[in-house]
């Protein structure tokens, strides 16, 4: 395969997602088939960049939390004062993951109630261990030879943590926000049936009125996008790792 | 002056340095030679308390080396370590200014100094002060390392193993400019090296360590006319006996006054260079001139050959 074809492929992904969500009617044409003859084949109970937009937010503020709470306690319990937290910490974010999403918005919805809030605490709980797990096992594998220049260079453990240890283990822990970012795309359209603005909304109209064109496109969107930040945070993961000479 | 007095490193139940006391003097080159495992590097990482010891104590010109914050200490001290240890995410010029940067100099300071370093180490700033540790050779990595150590011009240098990856010729002349260094800056070095040549071009005096302990420490001549045990006598080589002690010499210290024919030899010459020099070109005498071309009289065959001997 030629060396341009991904990013050929990727492009054209791209400029397809752009060109649908700023005009789905110009590609009613496609999806009619899919639907009964007198039924829209392009959602129409709201806008789509909307909820894309809408989506890609809660996703964004969801992974931004995640990934500031992960490193943090991946930091604590990597010093010593925090290295006895190890097991219990793990055990902890392990459970937020065995926790089906339903169930966690179903317990979130009496607390915060209907909305975002729910799916961003759902999404932030599915978020953390892969941020976590990363960013744990990048801070304890660092080259032993470099922790010990830094410690004889006279650095405090502060500073070895600033400027040794977390840009050494930045591209592992961006694999992790990946993952984390990815998981998160999918389950924010669960977010919808406790009426959370995302993506969700255009499937389940779908299902509701037995629409396979507003699912395939709810589901084509959130796809797409998950892809294209897969890529993008890929590509970023190996620049990293690159300037560490890591690759 | 690094005093050290009494001091022990268990790991549970081993004891990796065993009771050790010596007085290492200012402006001196110290070399620690020894078997693999003998406990050479976790000695001198007691010094800069990179390792805590268990028992003893180290004092650094009359002050217990626990009396200030360890990572004040270590800027105080370089350290070469062994196998480089860069760091991998600065560039050179990054990975030598690391001290400036802790200590906060100035940028222009710390420029000119990583500049001086890179050009007496052979490595153009051009072309090396931009890159990354993994875009260089194993040499080139360990001589950054010891600029590294070298950066924030410290009293007190320990280099472990610093030349073992440079080829012959770059590792004579990076000893040279250490030894240069040392004179110029009045740095107290504790050096590391598993080569005797390196051990005895380098040192003021040689500490042999095995199993933990110290075997012996003292001038170089000393350890050939007078070793400890067996074991140094092994470690600094029967054939090499005679060799060794004109290596401990300059061609200054052997001349005498007197005329010679042919190429003039400089006096800072070991006499070991000297003896191959008029061994090759066939001369029983060389004439010595000062590194200015003074004439200091000559060296011969004969005074060599004396000095060679464990009789002298
Ligand atoms: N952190 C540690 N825990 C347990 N044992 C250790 C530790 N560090 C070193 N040792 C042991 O202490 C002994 C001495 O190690 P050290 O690194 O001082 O040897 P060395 O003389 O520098 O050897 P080399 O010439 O191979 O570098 C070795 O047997 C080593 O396995
Ligand atoms: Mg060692």
């Amino acid at each position: 395969m030629k060396a341009w074809l991904p990013t050929f492929l990727r492009a054209l992904l791209c400029l397809v997602l752009i060109a649908f969500l700023l005009a789905p009617q110009v590609f009613e044409p496609l999806l009619k088939p899919l639907v009964q003859p007198n039924a829209p084949a392009i959602y129409n109970q709201g806008s789509l960049i909307d909820l894309t937009l809408l989506h890609l937010r809660t996703v964004f503020i969801a992974t931004v939390l995640a990934t500031l709470v992960a490193i943090l306690l991946a930091i604590m319990v990597t010093r010593p004062f925090g290295a006895e937290f190890l097991p219990l910490s793990r055990s902890l974010v392990n459970i937020g993951q065995t926790f089906p999403p339903v169930a966690v918005l179903a317990l979130a919805v009496p607390a915060v109630g209907f909305g975002e809030k729910p799916t961003l605490i759902a999404l932030f709980l599915y978020g953390l261990l892969p941020i976590f797990e990363n960013t744990l096992t990048a801070l304890t594998n660092l080259p032993r030879s470099v922790m010990e220049a830094a410690r004889g260079t006279g650095m405090t453990d502060f500073q070895r943590l600033l400027q040794v240890e977390l840009p050494l283990s930045l591209p592992v822990i961006v694999g992790g926000i990946r993952l984390s970012v990815v998981i998160s795309l999918a389950t924010a359209t669960i977010g919808s049936t406790v009426a959370a603005k995302t993506l969700g909304e255009v499937i389940i109209a779908g299902l509701q009125s037995n629409n396979l064109a507003f699912i395939l496109q709810g589901g084509l969107i959130v796809g797409a996008l998950a892809v294209l930040i897969y890529d993008a945070l890929t590509a970023v993961e190996a620049l990293l790792s690159r300037r560490t000479g890591r690759a | 002056m690094i005093e050290i007095e009494g001091i022990t490193k268990r790991y549970d139940d081993t004891t990796v340095v065993d009771g050790v006391s010596m007085v290492i003097e200012p402006r001196t080159v110290t070399v620690v030679v020894g078997t693999s495992g003998s406990g050479k590097t976790t000695l001198m990482r007691m010094i800069n308390r990179l390792v805590e010891p268990t028992f003893g104590t180290i004092r650094i010109d009359g002050e217990d080396n626990r009396s200030m914050p360890a990572h004040e200490l270590r800027r105080r001290i370089g350290y070469a370590i062994q196998g480089h240890g860069l760091f991998p995410h600065r560039t050179v010029a990054q990975n030598i200014a690391t001290v400036p940067g802790l200590l906060g100099w100035g940028k222009s300071r710390t420029a000119a100094k990583v500049e001086e370093l890179l050009a007496l180490f052979q490595l153009d700033p051009a072309t090396f002060a931009d890159r990354y540790p993994h875009e260089l050779s194993g040499g080139q990595q360990q001589r950054v390392g010891v600029a590294r150590a070298l950066a924030a011009e410290p009293n007190i240098l320990l280099m472990d193993e610093p030349f073992g990856a440079l080829d012959p010729i770059i590792r004579a002349k990076a000893q040279d400019d250490l030894l240069a260094i040392q004179k110029h800056f009045n740095t107290t070095i504790v050096l590391v090296t598993h080569d005797m040549n390196e051990a005895f071009h380098l040192a003021n005096k040689i500490a042999v360590m095995d199993k933990g302990s110290v075997l012996q420490y003292g001038p170089p001549a000393e350890l050939v006319r007078a070793p400890a045990n067996t074991f140094v006598e092994t470690l600094i080589g029967e054939t090499e006996r005679p060799f060794r002690l004109l290596s401990t010499g300059t061609a200054c210290a052997a001349a005498e006054p007197g005329e010679a024919e042919g190429e003039p030899i400089r006096e800072d010459l070991s006499q070991q260079e000297v003896l191959a020099e008029l061994l090759w070109s066939g001369r029983r005498a060389a004439p010595v001139v000062s590194a200015g071309g003074a004439p200091m009289g000559r060296v011969t065959l004969e005074a060599l050959v004396k000095r060679a001997s464990r009789l002298q």
